[in-house]
């Protein structure tokens, strides 16, 4: 029964992601008015602020099913602790991806070190890309479930921190040359399109991680029947 | 014994360890000085004071990843980990007398380098000995946690690196903060709220990196 | 097109594209399993038989 009730929560996350996607490419192209500064391209905002947020979801997600591992010892955690992770890089690939190309249109260059959140993701990048080294190279076991899940913690420590960090380097090492321009008040017909958006990407993330924790899960059992059989 | 008295026990081994053997702190101060001296050639003329004193903090960063490559050696070596961890003393004394191993031996080193730093290079102020000292505490909190992992897997100390560099960026950051602003309180302060929070963090995790 | 337009496109083409490549991973991923459990059930075939023997 449970296998079947995930296989149709992939089925609903999968459509729902469909649709609003489609609703919010129909919305950020037909229906927002160019914005008066940034014009047309304020339009990549509806594609990278909520692939960046989902990444966030994905990392918060990842240390939570980590503090579950930790406080319960239920392996189960473990690979949806992993699988979290393995979702954010993705999409946070995508955000330092899609930054880079704002930061083209915005100012010119494929890098801005005065850019926030870029920096923070290719810190986060670096994190993370770093957990899936631990994981490679420690073998499969309880210690290993315990070791990603603190790594995964410390993963949601860290974004403050490093957050934080940037504000403070950006004065001193970095003088900010650029400045975004986004409008301090979100017109209405914007923030429509902006959550559409972001509901329609969160729902992706979601279809893929619940497709990604089945196949990992499969890929385990298969390891145990291999065992058993050997 | 007091959970402090397994510390200061534990600790006590280590730098007696260390004591007879010498293998870690020469090492890390001839690294610091070499590096210092590395720095002296790669600054091009011209590059102005502010860039020794950013240099300064590499050359930190990477001594003490130098140290705690071999922090867990003598344990995994002689699979004392496992017995440690066996004893009735509480794991995170294990981490606390291991950071506080670790952080004695930077300093020892940085008693070299700072020194030196401020006779080929720049002078150092009391902000810069400050910022040291705070960062010496979160490096140590939280590569001893790292380095711990890090001994755990089969590539060792090629792991390490690669999971301190992002963790201490924020150290870096606050570090060169408190060496070369004009207002070195900011990066001070923000170095301890670091320290603070990543201590409670690797205090209160290490036992889950050294059981099952 | 303007260039805003082209980037704006870009970075919307982009997600489809690792979306996609994705898939073609996990395809891969798939084959991978299937070749994995054909072998398993050969396997226990031949078990059952020889214990059947």
């Amino acid at each position: 029964m449970s296998t079947s009730l995930r296989n149709n929560g992939a089925v609903v996350l999968a459509a729902g992601a469909a649709a609003l996607l489609l609703a919010g490419l129909a919305l950020a192209f037909y229906w927002v008015p160019n914005a008066p500064v940034e014009g047309f391209r304020q339009r990549i905002f509806y594609v990278h602020v909520p692939v960046a947020l989902t990444a966030y979801a994905c990392f918060g997600w990842a240390a939570w099913k980590g503090l579950r591992l930790l406080s319960t010892r239920d392996r189960r955690y473990d690979l949806e602790s992993y699988t979290a992770v393995h979702m954010g890089v993705i999409f946070g690939a995508l955000t330092l991806v899609t930054g880079s190309i704002w930061a083209r249109t915005s100012w010119g260059v494929w890098w801005s070190w005065s850019e926030r959140q870029l920096v923070l993701f290719l810190i986060l990048f670096l994190f993370y890309s770093a957990y899936f080294m631990l994981r490679y190279s420690t073998d499969p076991g309880p210690r290993r479930a315990n070791m990603s899940a603190v790594y995964a913690l410390f993963g949601v420590v860290l974004i403050p921190v490093s957050f934080l960090a940037i504000r403070l380097a950006e004065g001193l090492i970095h003088p900010v040359v650029f400045d975004r321009n986004v409008d301090e008040n979100l017109a209405a017909s914007q923030l429509v399109t902006f959550g559409v958006c972001l509901a329609g990407t969160l729902a992706l993330a979601g279809a893929l991680y619940v497709n990604e924790l089945t196949g990992k899960r499969l890929d385990e059992r298969l390891r145990e029947l291999r065992e058993a059989l050997a | 014994m007091t959970y402090l008295g397994d510390v200061a026990a534990l600790a006590r081994k280590d730098l007696l360890l260390e004591l007879r053997s010498r293998d870690t702190v020469p090492a890390m101060v001839l690294f610091v000085v070499a590096a210092l001296v590395v720095f002296n050639f790669s600054l091009p003329a011209g590059s102005g004071t502010l860039a020794a004193y950013g240099l300064l903090w590499v050359a930190i960063v990477f001594t003490a990843l130098l140290g705690l490559m071999r922090a867990f050696l003598a344990e995994r070596e002689q699979r004392i980990l496992d017995g440690l961890v066996l004893t009735p003393a509480d794991r995170s004394a294990i981490w606390a007398a291991k950071g506080l191993a670790v952080l004695a031996f930077l300093l020892l080193a940085e008693l070299v380098a700072l020194p030196a730093f401020a006779l080929f290079f720049e002078p150092v102020g009391a902000e810069l000995v400050a910022g040291v000292l705070l960062a010496d505490l979160g490096l140590a909190a939280v590569g001893t946690l790292l380095a711990a992992m890090a001994a755990a897997s089969r590539a060792r100390e090629l792991l390490l690196p690669l999971l301190f560099l992002p963790l201490v960026i924020p150290v870096v950051v606050g570090g060169v903060g408190a060496s070369v602003a004009a207002d070195p309180a900011r990066y001070l302060g923000f170095l301890g709220l670091y320290d603070l929070v990543f201590a409670i963090l690797s205090w209160a995790s290490f036992e889950y990196v050294v059981t099952e | 097109m303007t260039s805003a337009e082209k980037y704006v496109t870009a970075a919307y083409l982009v997600v489809l594209g690792v979306v996609l490549l994705y898939v073609v991973l996990y395809a891969f991923k798939l084959a991978r399993l299937e070749r994995e459990v054909t072998e398993l059930a050969e396997l226990a075939r031949q078990r059952g038989q020889r214990r059947a023997a």
